[in-house]
């Protein structure tokens, strides 16, 4: 299964040409502790009344897989270049609609039942970003909304490959979105100690002191490999494999050792077909928290073996902070790019090895990989829950 | 809460506000106009009722609304409801 059009809008601005480049050129989105899409304006993509209808995380996918469809060369304003019964569409995210929720909970507090918005529900609801695109591009195949925390971006890749491989669509609209940053997710967030207090994503770095709350969503075009040739699509890379694995062992830490992560590392070589020695670069799930940047790099030692320590890994979060349930397809589209420019950006920040992080987090400045030939990456994405998602991704 | 005074002129603008609020251009807004070619569906008119109960303290029952076709029948609505 191929992917053909990329889609992205994150703290690093609209589009994800330059959310690769300005990520590879060392610039960060992150600006007072958080990464706010702040070039984005929804009336650039929206009507007054489409934007109304929808809270802005489904604005931010709909925005996002504008860029998606015409990067695929799908028609501006018909339909998709298949049987639209055979399109489907998969939109995840953490939350949903959480703005709205927060907004109209004040409504019922303080003016009561009568004045909650009809609106509410349809805003509120987490599949509402899947609902939007479907209704927006003519998608008539399946629906469905992945939800499972951090991993609910490459989740949505990983089941719009089973759907394409199970003959339910020849081709998919699928990524992740979120636009949780709302009073109610900030202070949740930092009750918990997750978020850090220097206001600094440094993954892996011995000073990182937990992640940078971020917004955004990442739409990528999926569709058949022998039907986008047929209808000559440039194919941008494969997503060549899936693996998910659950921890099983608590609401937020990971489990000891990385084990879960390993476990889906692996399943994804293996549905790819790939062995360690096949992968040129990951792309980590690297949120700057203690817990999971250790975690992490036990699971790559594990899954990964002796090559875990000769290929480079970087982390999208360094530059944009940590976008939720739309990280796994942000960072799917800035791998993408990144194979296709056979150059992996650097995880910027990370000045200081901490003890027994041992591996190449590629520090200062972007690398070059694939050794002359189409590089192959995995991108990770592990949630709180104990969802863990990879994806194989090879380039062409 | 207190609220305005029923008089066709508060009616009138409160309605071409409310409803150039929901989406339409203001200018399309005439008393003539049709919800339906201002693409204002049965959500927006919820919206509209609410807006109208809260400024002028009069009640649009669903019944009621789900009859109004112009813009015009919602000002006369509420005109002829308001004390």
């Amino acid at each position: 299964m191929v992917i053909t059009g990329l889609g992205a809008v994150s703290p690093l601005g609209v589009g994800a040409r330059p959310l690769y480049e300005r990520w590879r050129d060392g610039e960060s989105g992150i600006e007072d502790g958080l990464g706010r899409c702040r070039d984005f304006d929804p009336l650039s993509f929206l009507s007054t009344k489409e934007a109304r209808r929808s809270d802005r995380f489904a604005q931010l996918a709909i925005a996002a897989s504008e860029e998606a469809l015409a990067d695929a060369g799908w028609p501006a304003d018909g339909e998709p270049p298949y049987d639209p019964d055979r399109v489907g569409c998969i939109v995840g995210t953490g939350i949903g609609g959480l703005g709205t929720m927060e907004a109209q909970h004040d409504v019922l507090r303080d003016r009561g039942p009568g004045r909650v918005s009809p609106l509410a529900v349809p805003l509120m609801m987490a599949n509402a970003g899947t609902a939007a695109l479907a209704m927006r591009h003519g998608l008539r195949g399946p629906a469905q909304t992945t939800v499972s925390a951090c991993a609910a971006g490459s989740d949505a890749l990983g089941a719009a490959l089973r759907m394409i491989r199970a003959g339910d669509a020849d081709a998919v609209v699928a990524g992740g979105a979120e636009a949780a940053l709302t009073p109610l997710a900030r202070s949740a967030f930092a009750a918990m100690g997750a978020v850090s207090e220097s206001g600094v994503s440094r993954p892996f770095d011995a000073r990182r002191d937990g992640f940078v709350m971020g917004e955004g969503a990442g739409i990528l075009v999926l569709e058949d490999l022998e039907a986008a040739e047929a209808r000559g699509a440039t194919v941008l890379a494969e997503l060549a494999g899936y693996g998910a694995s659950a921890d099983a062992h608590h609401v937020t830490a990971p489990e000891p050792g990385g084990r879960g992560a390993a476990r889906a590392i692996e399943r994804a070589l293996e549905d790819a077909g790939m062995v360690p020695s096949d992968i040129d670069y990951v792309n980590a799930h690297g949120t700057s928290t203690p817990l999971n940047d250790r975690a992490e790099t036990e699971a790559l030692k594990t899954a990964l073996g002796p090559a875990a320590h000769e290929i480079p890994i970087s982390s999208t979060k360094s530059a944009i902070g940590h976008l939720l349930g739309g990280a796994g397809a942000v960072e799917a589209v800035a791998t993408v790019l990144a194979l296709e420019a056979r150059t992996a950006p650097p995880t910027l920040g990370y000045d200081e090895p901490d003890e027994g992080l041992d591996l190449d987090y590629v520090p200062g400045g972007p690398r070059a990989i694939g050794n002359g030939r189409a590089p192959v990456a995995l991108s990770s994405s592990f949630g709180f829950g104990g969802h863990n998602a990879v994806l194989c991704l090879a380039g062409r | 809460m207190a609220t305005t005074t029923v008089t066709r002129e508060n009616v009138e603008a409160k309605v071409v506000e409310a409803i150039a609020e929901l989406g339409p251009d203001i200018e399309q807004v005439t008393p003539d106009a049709t919800f339906e070619s201002l693409d204002v569906d049965s959500l927006d008119l919820v919206e509209l009722t609410q807006v109208v109960e809260e400024e002028f303290g009069v009640v649009i029952p669903n019944e009621a609304a789900a009859k109004l076709t112009t813009v015009g029948d919602a000002i006369e609505y509420v005109v002829a409801h308001g004390s």
